[in-house]
């Protein structure tokens, strides 16, 4: 997973076209985050060597798979101009439906699969549909949405999941397909792959280049023929199946309690922005999103790795954070600097 | 409010429409009117004196803190870190006070200064640095979690009784708080009203470039913004300090951050910036107060009473949508390129005046 971001030098021939490759795979503004990556897991290795053999790592991504997950289906709707607050309480939900209706029933685990996936289907079509119909900002309609299912889960089970996953259910979450090199292949890594092969596949198609020209400028795309509602509508969805898949393998991994979930749209949100993906709307790459969920997984294992005691963890990341997105922030403003300055001057009084 | 519909509407239709802040306070009647026959259905007066109480002093605490996410909402910023500066500021006060009346106004001007501070950095790094002021405060915010959770393990230090007045005392069925609330209230809206920076406010949320343009120095302006949000946030964990009688560093897990954002939409402030004033925001914070009221007389469920606050917060914000969107629905941004290039898009809504889209520029003559 050591992805090698330093752009070769501008030769000509293949040498310009790796940079040029690189550069539009990584998205032009997102180095910064690839460099962090870059230092964190080398920080790592140099702490604890083990942690760069083969099964350590692939332990690392089938716990960092999930909220990797999430980043990507935030990124959707963030780089359509929008946000999603509401997918924290949606993992929740969805791990506690889960467990209520599995009730520890192997045969259950398919149906109720699907049944999670319509429900996710569902409320993301609620998210969208209000926000762009109804006009409600899709911080509100989103926050809105995390309060209900917030207690509407917990008025339907009375304050404490009820009920067990199946073995069957567990199996994504936890299970792999056993290997000589790396000892087991998480099968999450595998819906992860998946889900990247998806997700970039879908931002080069003319889907993705709507999205983000809607959250670029929503009135141009509108005036060019997109239907804004749709496109939007449909990166809400987009969210919520990624955070009930994100619900599929954290269950799997870490079981049922009622915390599940709880905080993780701020940490999704915050690995987007750490990729280099700006809020707003219209810039940025799902790659670096997705990145950026890495790096903030990393950087909860360097914690652990250091031992630091995990009331100052917070602060520490706090920093980071900052100190990231400053820095990105600085790079981009120097080629942007053009467009961001109306050149007429304003007639206004 | 009502000067502000005759000032901006220059078209003819728009006399008659209630400006937004009229409209929030008809709901918070609405929700009256309905809370009260519903407490009613149950044999209870939702106006008894208890009640009103009760009402009134939910209203202060998030009240404060909305009132500060006013003005950095209407800078077009946000500010996700209050809820961890109201949980310093309890602690800074009782630690400093420590049962000592002599040390009260020691402690006050301390947790103003620290909370300033904070609003100082936020507003630095939202402007200097140009981090999204989303993420900027959230992590300003996990620094100050960091501290808390390494220096205070549970409720610390010791606030006098007389200090403890202040979360207590009542004149008539009015708490004090409630009235030093609304007091902070009226300065804000006099703020934004009457003063150079208030109308700098609307003009930097309304559009950044525009107002840089204009020669309005946007970095002090949403710098002052932060640092007031910040101080209001303190002031509410003065108030914190003063009921609970201690410290407590668990605040921040209350959910003040969000719940005052809703409650500054709620009062018709748009996220987008440029659009909004306190007196909505009082609006908003009460309307949110009487439903959690009316939610505990009717003793509903707990969780469903997040439901259903869910639920009325979207719906209401729904509402206003409706009856400001349709005609403003283009973006701010696009608006002020409207203005300056006055080359409205064919498809743009027709009953502006070309000045309109502007008034975000000098739209503090509201």
């Amino acid at each position: 997973m050591t992805v090698t971001t330093q752009q070769p030098p501008p030769q000509r021939g293949t040498g310009a076209r790796a940079a040029d490759l690189l550069a539009r795979v990584f998205g032009g503004g997102s180095a910064t985050v690839f460099a962090l990556l870059i230092v964190v897991f080398a920080a790592i290795f140099i702490v604890n060597p083990s942690f760069a053999e083969p099964p350590s790592l692939m332990a690392f991504l089938k716990q960092a798979a999930p909220l990797m997950i999430l980043a990507i289906g935030q990124y959707f709707v963030i780089v359509s101009g929008e946000f999603d607050l509401s997918v924290g309480s949606l993992v929740g939900a969805q791990v506690v439906i889960a467990a209520a209706l599995i009730d520890g029933e192997d045969g259950r685990t398919v149906p109720v699969i699907l049944l999670m996936v319509g429900f996710g289907i569902l409320v993301g079509l609620v998210n969208g549909l209000i926000t762009t119909l109804l006009k409600v900002q899709s911080f509100i309609t989103t926050l809105g949405m995390m309060l209900v299912l917030y207690g509407a889960i917990r008025l339907w089970t009375g304050g404490a999941p009820t009920g067990a996953l199946s073995e069957a259910f567990r199996q994504p979450g936890r299970g792999g397909i056993d290997m000589s090199v790396v000892r087991q292949l998480p099968y999450a890594l595998l819906i992860l792959i998946g889900i990247i092969v998806i997700a970039v596949a879908v931002m080069r198609s003319s889907y993705g280049r709507t999205l983000m020209a809607t959250g670029d400028n929503e009135r141009a795309a509108g005036f060019s023929g997109v239907r804004v509602w749709r496109v939007r509508t449909l990166a809400f969805v987009i969210s919520s199946v990624a955070a009930t898949l994100a619900a599929i393998l954290i269950g799997g991994y870490a079981g049922v309690t009622a915390q599940v979930g709880q905080g993780l749209e701020f940490t999704a949100i915050t690995a987007v922005v750490l990729g280099g993906v700006v809020l707003g709307g219209g810039r940025g790459s799902v790659v670096a999103a997705m990145a950026g969920a890495l790096t903030l997984e990393a950087l909860f294992v360097l914690f652990n790795q250091l031992s630091m005691p995990s009331t100052i963890r917070p602060a520490v990341q706090g920093v980071i954070i900052i100190a990231a997105v400053a820095y990105a922030a600085r790079e981009r403003a120097r080629p942007r600097h053009h467009q961001e300055v109306p050149t007429q001057p304003a007639t206004q009084s | 409010m009502s000067r502000a519909v005759a000032v901006t509407g220059t078209g003819r239709t728009t006399r008659r429409r209630l400006g937004a802040t009229e409209l929030v306070w008809l709901a918070l009647a609405a929700v009256v009117v309905i809370g009260a026959v519903l407490v009613a259905l149950d044999d209870q007066n939702l106006f008894s004196i208890a009640n009103i109480r009760d009402m009134l002093s939910r209203s202060s605490l998030l009240g404060f803190v909305a009132i500060g996410q006013t003005l950095v909402i209407l800078c077009r910023s946000l500010d996700l870190s209050v809820g961890y500066v109201m949980a310093l500021s309890s602690l800074i006060a009782a630690t400093t006070m420590n049962g000592d009346p002599a040390r009260v106004p020691l402690a006050i001007g301390a947790v103003l200064l620290v909370a300033g501070g904070i609003g100082l950095c936020n507003g630095l790094i939202v402007t200097v640095l140009k981090v999204n002021p989303f993420i900027a405060t959230l992590g300003v915010g996990l620094i100050i979690k960091g501290y808390l959770d390494t220096e205070y393990q549970g409720p610390a230090g010791d606030v006098p009784s007389s200090f403890q007045q202040f979360g207590f005392s009542r004149i008539g069925p009015v708490p004090v708080s409630t009235l030093v609330m609304l007091l902070v209230a009226v300065a804000g809206i006099l703020f934004l009203r009457r003063t150079r920076t208030g109308y700098h406010m609307f003009a930097v949320g309304g559009s950044a470039d525009v107002a840089r343009l204009s020669g309005i120095r946007t970095g002090r302006v949403l710098v002052t913004a932060h640092v007031l949000c910040s101080v209001a946030a303190g002031i509410a964990g003065l108030l914190i300090a003063a009921r609970f009688g201690t410290g407590s560093a668990l605040v921040y897990n209350s959910g003040y951050d969000l719940e005052s954002i809703a409650a500054v939409v709620l009062g018709g402030t748009l996220l987008m910036g440029g659009r909004g004033g306190i007196g909505g925001t009082i609006a908003g914070v009460l309307i949110l107060a009487v439903l959690d009221t009316v939610f505990n007389i009717l003793a509903i469920d707990p969780f469903f009473k997040d439901v259903l606050r869910g639920t009325i917060i979207v719906a209401a914000v729904a509402i206003y949508a409706r009856r400001q969107l349709d005609r403003r629905a283009s973006r701010i941004r696009f608006g002020g390129d409207g203005g300056s290039g006055g080359s409205a898009p064919p498809g743009a809504p027709p009953d502006n005046a070309p000045g309109d889209p502007v008034p975000a520029g000098q739209g503090g003559a509201r």
